[in-house]
């Protein structure tokens, strides 16, 4: 199975692929916690009803 | 399986790991800004909760590896023909120009857009403008055209700790205008140092950096009134609100010695540093780390020692 043996190009691009994805991961962790962390603050108002007509 | 690229020598001379995207984002540059801006975060008068302090630095940090990034796609000649720099990803061929043109753009509108929403439109037009000074202004237009390239554009890394000071306040103040002022500053010494004993890189690259220009003996001269002007000013900061008793002995004891480094440069004749491998310069520039370093750890420690009562005047 002379295809499937692992390449050096292959290491690169999972290398890649890993990396991108855990950013993208770190990402979504900290939008979240900014998200918490504004929502949570004071000065943060829902909008009224009256607002939101 | 059929990869019809597992055989194709082009796509394994271009195709980049994660590690050369990251490279492109000049790491080493990055540790600095992220540190600065993280004094001037702390420095500052209002808190900020620590989720949004790291964010604001975290996009700081991204968009000022979106200027490395983006001084790398413009500068890939000279980089090419540098001993320094030859094996960045774009000149050892591991990632294309427009590649790191694209990937640098898409990070300096993501970084500016994603402070803005962290923290305030301030900090944010302050990140878009160091990017636009630090690309365009440097890079483009002073670095192959003026001699005076490192100190007009050692504004651009001047200026984090600015940002990280209008993150938190949503000002610009005295305070954070002597913290940009004190890198301002230190930039020129500090290269001109690295250009002393790095020569033929210059050289051949035909940057004009003022050895190349002015001569080796006016460099010296610069490194030395700089440094003067450099001390008066970070001894001056330690009268101010950012300043303190420790900041006060750490830039004292600090700057002497900078300034005995200083006039060191300034005496040696050029026969001297060759004959040992210049390492009063060399020992100067590693010294310049450790000065700027020192300097914002010191206002960090002041800000930190506040709520006991102490740091400050």
């Amino acid at each position: 199975m002379a295809l499937s043996r692992q390449h050096e190009l292959h290491k690169r691009r999972f290398s890649r692929n890993l990396g991108l994805g855990l950013v993208l991961v770190g990402f979504v962790a900290l939008i979240f916690g900014l998200t918490v962390v504004k929502v949570s603050n004071e000065d943060f108002a829902m909008p009224t009803s009256e607002g939101a007509n | 399986m059929s990869d019809a690229s597992l055989n194709t020598t082009q796509t394994q001379a271009t195709e980049a790991g994660f590690g050369d995207y990251f490279a492109l984002l000049k790491p080493r540059v990055m540790t600095l800004v992220v540190f600065t801006a993280f004094v001037g975060l702390v420095a500052a008068p209002v808190g900020l909760h620590p989720v949004v302090a790291f964010a604001a630095i975290l996009f700081i940090a991204v968009g000022g590896g979106a200027s490395g990034a983006l001084n790398m796609w413009w500068d890939a000649d000279i980089d090419a023909v540098m001993k320094r720099t030859a094996k960045r990803p774009i000149p050892a061929g591991r990632i294309s120009g427009d590649e790191a043109f694209g990937f640098g753009m898409a990070l300096a509108g993501f970084s500016v857009v994603m402070l803005a929403l962290a923290t305030n439109f301030l900090a944010a037009a302050l990140l878009a403008f160091t990017i636009f000074f630090y690309v365009v202004v440097y890079t483009m237009w002073l670095k192959r055209w003026t001699p005076q390239n490192i100190v007009i554009g050692g504004a651009a890394g001047a200026f984090p700790p600015m940002i990280g000071w209008a993150a938190a306040t949503g000002t610009i103040s005295v305070e954070s205008i002597l913290m940009f002022a004190l890198i301002f500053m230190w930039t020129p010494p500090h290269f001109w140092a690295l250009a002393l004993f790095t020569r033929m890189d210059y050289d051949n690259a035909q940057v004009p950096m003022l050895t190349v220009t002015h001569g080796r003996r006016a460099t010296r001269v610069h490194i030395l009134v700089y440094t003067i002007l450099l001390a008066a000013l970070a001894i001056g900061t330690g009268f101010t609100s950012v300043g303190g008793p420790v900041y006060l002995v750490v830039a004292l004891y600090l700057n002497a010695r900078f300034l005995k480094g200083a006039y060191d440069i300034w005496r040696r004749s050029e026969e001297r540093a060759e004959a040992d491998k210049y390492l009063t310069e060399r020992k100067f520039f590693k010294a310049s780390l450790v000065y700027l370093f020192a300097h914002f750890g010191a206002i960090a420690l002041e800000a930190a020692l506040v709520p006991f009562g102490l740091g400050g005047w």
